[in-house]
């Protein structure tokens, strides 16, 4: 493998569904192609309906793309695994396990020793400033603590990328305000690589190196904008409102002037 | 010493998950009376209809009269003239014995089949329409089939108990599994558990408030059905000591049987309502008011 082989590549990635209702194909994805860098953190942001979810279903291996594919390091990605992490917004913990459970049960599916799978659960359950909680069940936890586990319950595999779907739009403001900054610290500590749709472009630009905005019907890559600004980075600061109101009118603009085509 | 265990009925139990709150004495007492007083009431009818002489004793004994005949039955010495005297409890481990073995099979099988007809789609196919049909059959109609197949037998009572009791339980495993919320596979799989496993990690746990649904109400059919059994196909038990009083008018035994019947119905589902509870612990506090 060369040294130039991007970390993660989709290529010509398609995706068409069957409306059940309405018996027509439905096409969520047009002709995706792009390049991440190892260590990259990426959001992907759009309207809904623009297949930014499918687009991350595709690279969790939930979903085959109907045309193109998707390599991680070159290799064909045809199923789910253990190196893909992936944090979905309805948390998707186990609800008849504990909080520690949840979090040992990747540890325990690698069958690793018991006594480093402990060792791996507390230091992982620390960092997402989790201890304390261990055996109560996910219905006992708030949503910022379930969205913690679940964080918890892929770091703890150390996965290649962390795969986030809309994370934090169930939480209430405060609390997905500290888990931005939580998931921006352990970035910083980890340097995995991350793909993160929102569809929030304040989201999208406090946490990306890079946001790939997407446009809606069918799915289309729009823009692909470098974040430069500095982290910890302030969302009240001049820059900051600057790339954001530059990505606000990028996303807006091109999809009035379909809908008035449509209409 | 705090003002709340004097001023209020209801206080805070530190360290506990689920309920926080336990009732005061008081209130216990209430709900138990609430709970008793219908069933009291009608004992004490009872007692006067047949005291005042307003039926006449043979076509309805007095509850008093219940009680002596079921204590002869209970605690009487064995005979060989009187059938009853004394074989309450041998007739009782008889029935709770066919019970529990036709209610064991019908569990393991239930469970095990249905579960797999939730999951995978060749099994439901395959079995959908034989289920359904047999379903639709009166466990009752079997009752010849039964005693055709296994003669006056234990087998042919274990086999009406098991085969009735299987139903509601298959029916209510394959619910649940088919119920198993696609995100928790999807979280399996990318938490790196292989297809085949998804089954035992995911479905089998996700599907146990469904089971536990079909066990209890298989349970109860097999109360049933040993009843039935019991009356036309095996000798011994509570269902063949209810039609044995029954020829020998002895509507008062008739009455301690049916109370022996429900007593028993009433505890087994107790046992399983509170495994159910420590089960599915993991949702208490989630479900209901």
């Amino acid at each position: 493998m060369s040294s130039l082989q991007p970390f993660i590549a989709f290529r010509n990635v398609q995706k068409s569904f069957r409306d059940a209702r309405e018996g027509r194909i439905v096409r969520a994805i047009e002709d995706v192609s792009l390049d991440i860098d190892r260590g990259e953190f990426v959001t992907v942001i759009g309207p809904s309906g623009c297949g930014k979810t499918t687009l991350l279903n595709i690279l969790a291996g939930f979903e085959q793309p109907s045309a193109g594919r998707v390599l991680l390091e070159g290799e064909l990605i045809d199923g789910p695994g253990a190196d893909r992490g992936v944090v979905f917004q309805e948390y998707a913990l186990f609800p008849w396990l504990t909080l520690r459970q949840n979090v040992e049960y990747g540890p325990r599916e690698r069958r690793l020793a018991a006594s480093l799978i402990r060792d791996l659960t507390d230091r992982t359950l620390a960092m997402v400033r989790l201890a304390g909680a261990d055996n109560r069940y996910p219905h006992e936890l708030s949503g910022g603590m379930r969205q913690r586990a679940a964080l918890a319950r892929v770091l703890v595999n150390d996965p290649k990328i962390l795969l986030m779907d809309e994370p934090f739009a169930a939480l209430d403001a405060q609390t997905r305000a500290r888990l931005q900054q939580e998931v921006a610290r352990l970035w910083i500590e980890t340097r995995k690589t991350v793909f993160f749709v929102t569809h929030s472009v304040e989201e999208a630009v406090l946490l990306g190196d890079r946001v790939i905005a997407m446009t809606a019907n069918p799915g289309r890559l729009k823009a692909d904008v470098r974040i430069d600004l500095p982290r910890p980075r302030d969302p009240t600061s001049a820059p900051f409102n600057d790339h954001r109101r530059a990505l606000e009118s990028l996303l807006t603009e091109p999809i009035a002037v379909e809908e008035m085509t449509v209409a | 010493m705090t003002q709340s265990s004097l001023s209020q009925p209801v206080r805070f139990v530190a360290g506990s998950n689920g309920k926080q709150f336990e009732e005061g004495p008081r209130k216990r007492l209430w709900r138990l009376a609430r709970r008793t007083a219908l069933p009291a009431a009608i004992l004490i009818a009872w007692e006067a209809v047949t005291a005042a002489g307003w039926v006449s004793s043979a076509s309805l004994p007095s509850p008093v009269s219940v009680a002596i005949a079921w204590w002869d039955w209970i605690f009487g010495p064995r005979q060989t003239l009187a059938w009853y005297s004394g074989t309450w409890g041998v007739y009782v481990l008889m029935s709770l014995e066919r019970v529990a073995a036709g209610f064991a099979i019908a569990s393991v099988t239930g469970v095990a089949l249905g579960v797999l007809i939730g999951w995978y789609a060749v099994i439901d196919d395959l079995c959908d329409g034989l289920i359904n049909f047999l379903r639709a059959v009166p466990m009752t109609a079997w009752v010849p089939f039964a005693v055709f197949i296994f003669g006056i037998h234990e087998s042919a009572a274990i086999f009406l108990i098991a085969f009735g009791s299987f139903f509601p339980i298959v029916v209510n495993a394959a619910a649940g599994a088919r119920q198993t919320p696609r995100i928790l596979i999807r979280a399996a799989r990318m938490l790196g558990t292989p297809p085949r496993r998804l089954l035992v990690r995911v479905v089998l746990p996700a599907s146990l408030p469904s089971i536990f649904t079909g066990l209890r109400v298989g349970l109860g059919l097999a109360w049933v059905l040993v009843i039935v059994a019991e009356m036309l196909a095996v000798q011994g038990g509570l269902g063949y000591a209810l039609w044995s009083a029954y020829q020998f008018s002895r509507l008062d035994l008739i009455l301690a049987a049916i109370a022996s019947v429900g007593g028993l119905g009433l505890v087994s589902d107790r046992i399983i309502s509170l495994l159910a509870q420590r089960v599915l612990r993991w949702q208490s506090g989630s479900t209901g008011q």
